[in-house]
């Protein structure tokens, strides 16, 4: 149940802005220690990296694309509102930005699978 | 039976569920006639007068002019006068009625805005003339940037419908909110103003403008046409610069 | 949020929107190339040019992730104050230290 005060694309826009990036912070760490594992040569980090072919672990990849690129297009939107004189036409704003995120998320589906 | 009573008689009726109590407390459902253009405020004020005088609101002027009615109609902030019904139902069976949120409540639907004024007043949201009075009039372009920026949010009457839309004053009860950020840069922009340096420490504070997350619900909900969000926008620039010339 | 954390969450988001523009394009690319990791690895052992500009990624983050978490728990959850800082701050650090180690790890 949303509240009815809510049903505008503002709070949407900082919902999931919020909410892919906690997803992000999160995951950060796992990817940092992940990559660390190349300090043991490559076929280390390339036995990790066999567990990433397995199809969980692609959706998974492909959310976490979708999570940064929605977080950087509606990051944008609040810097331009903040730094420029953007007068948001907030429900336009919003879509743009969601579809630019899904473009790339859609490229990198197209590419890795 | 009069043709008059007779279609009152069989006239839909309207299911209102109305907020009774403070903090606690809970949802009394009445019934009134539906009538043409029926507004909030007529329901409101029928319950009162013709069902329960105990029931507590609040309404002046009844033309949209002084915001005193301000409630939550159907989950959103509005100024019961300028609200009909039919609008506030949309598809929905019953009219629900609260106090404005994020204010403590009085009574039923009267809710206390002692706490919403302390807030304008600690973003320094008054005007400052100075030590000195100043010699002769000051001279202010209407169309100076300075003097519009002021325009577009100088219409504030307070009414209190921003604050209760705004999820930030929600999550952190000590963020000043939309309102008192609104008027504080109306005033940054008024250059008979000699308050600024006070002003952009007063919003720079831990729960000051930089608390807003751009939900924009202020400028969506505000019945003036008012857009708090682009004001809070122009604090965030002010205290940026402050900061970068401090660091000079 | 104080100003000076607001400056500095938004100069890293101005850094990040360049930062996450390239790696994101990187990443692309190489799935497209239908890369290994060797593949990878072999294009950024001893690239100064890889390394910097995931030194530079990595402090960023390291910036403005904590501060936003900071907003997000003073909000959503009744922690607040010195001990939030102090975590949020370690936190900060563990990114940078983990950041740091795994763009030297794909240099050397």
């Amino acid at each position: 149940m949303i509240r009815a005060a809510h049903r505008q694309p503002g709070f949407l826009a900082a919902l999931l802005h919020r909410l892919s990036g906690l997803a992000l912070a999160i995951f950060l760490p796992a990817h940092f220690i992940a990559l660390g594992l190349a300090l043991n040569g490559a076929d280390a980090l390339d036995s990790f990296l066999a567990v990433t072919r397995h199809p969980v672990a692609k959706l998974a990849e492909w959310a976490l694309v979708i999570a940064l690129a929605t977080h950087m297009a509606l990051g944008l939107r609040v810097l331009a509102i903040e730094f420029l004189p953007w007068r948001d036409r907030t429900a336009a704003t919003v879509s743009a930005c969601l579809g630019a995120a899904l473009m790339v998320g859609l490229l990198f589906l197209l590419n890795a699978a | 039976m009069t043709a008059a009573m007779a279609n009152e008689a069989s006239a839909p009726l309207l299911d209102v569920e109305v907020w009774r109590g403070a903090a606690a407390g809970s949802f009394q459902t009445f019934r009134v006639p539906r009538r043409v253009n029926q507004t909030v405020l007529d329901v409101v004020s029928e319950i009162q007068r013709d069902q329960d005088p105990t029931l507590a609101y609040r309404f002046a002027c009844r033309v949209g002019m002084c915001g005193s009615c301000a409630m939550v109609v159907n989950g959103r902030p509005r100024w019961t006068c300028r609200t009909r019904v039919a609008l506030a139902l949309g598809g929905a069976a019953l009219l629900r009625l609260e106090p404005l949120r994020n204010f403590a409540v009085v009574k039923d639907l009267a809710v206390e805005m002692t706490d919403f004024f302390d807030k304008w007043r600690d973003a320094k949201g008054h005007f400052e003339p100075g030590p000195s009075p100043s010699e002769g009039f000051a001279v202010v372009p209407p169309a100076s940037a300075q003097r519009q920026a002021a325009d577009a949010g100088i219409e504030c009457i307070g009414c209190g419908i921003c604050h209760s839309a705004c999820d930030v004053v929600a999550w952190d009860r000590e963020y000043l909110g939309p309102a008192a950020l609104n008027r504080a840069w109306t005033l940054l922009n008024d250059v008979r103003d000699r308050g600024n340096a006070a002003r952009i420490a007063a919003v720079s504070a831990g729960s000051g403008c930089h608390l807003c997350h751009t939900h924009m619900s202020c400028t969506q909900f505000c019945p003036k046409g008012l857009a708090p969000t682009y004001a809070i926008a122009g604090l965030k620039r002010a205290t940026v610069a402050r900061a970068l010339r401090r660091t000079r | 949020m104080s100003a000076a954390l607001f400056i500095a969450q938004r100069l890293s988001a101005a850094v990040l929107a360049l930062a996450v523009s390239v790696h994101l394009a990187t990443i692309i690319y190489a799935a497209r190339a239908g890369m290994s990791a060797a593949d990878v690895l072999a294009r950024t052992h001893g690239s100064f040019r890889f390394l910097a500009l995931y030194a530079i990624f990595v402090l960023a983050v390291a910036v403005h992730a904590p501060i936003g978490l900071r907003n997000v728990l003073r909000e959503w959850t009744t922690w607040r104050g010195r001990s939030l800082d102090i975590a949020l701050g370690l936190f900060a650090l563990l990114l940078l230290v983990l950041g740091l180690r795994a763009a030297l790890a794909v240099f050397l």
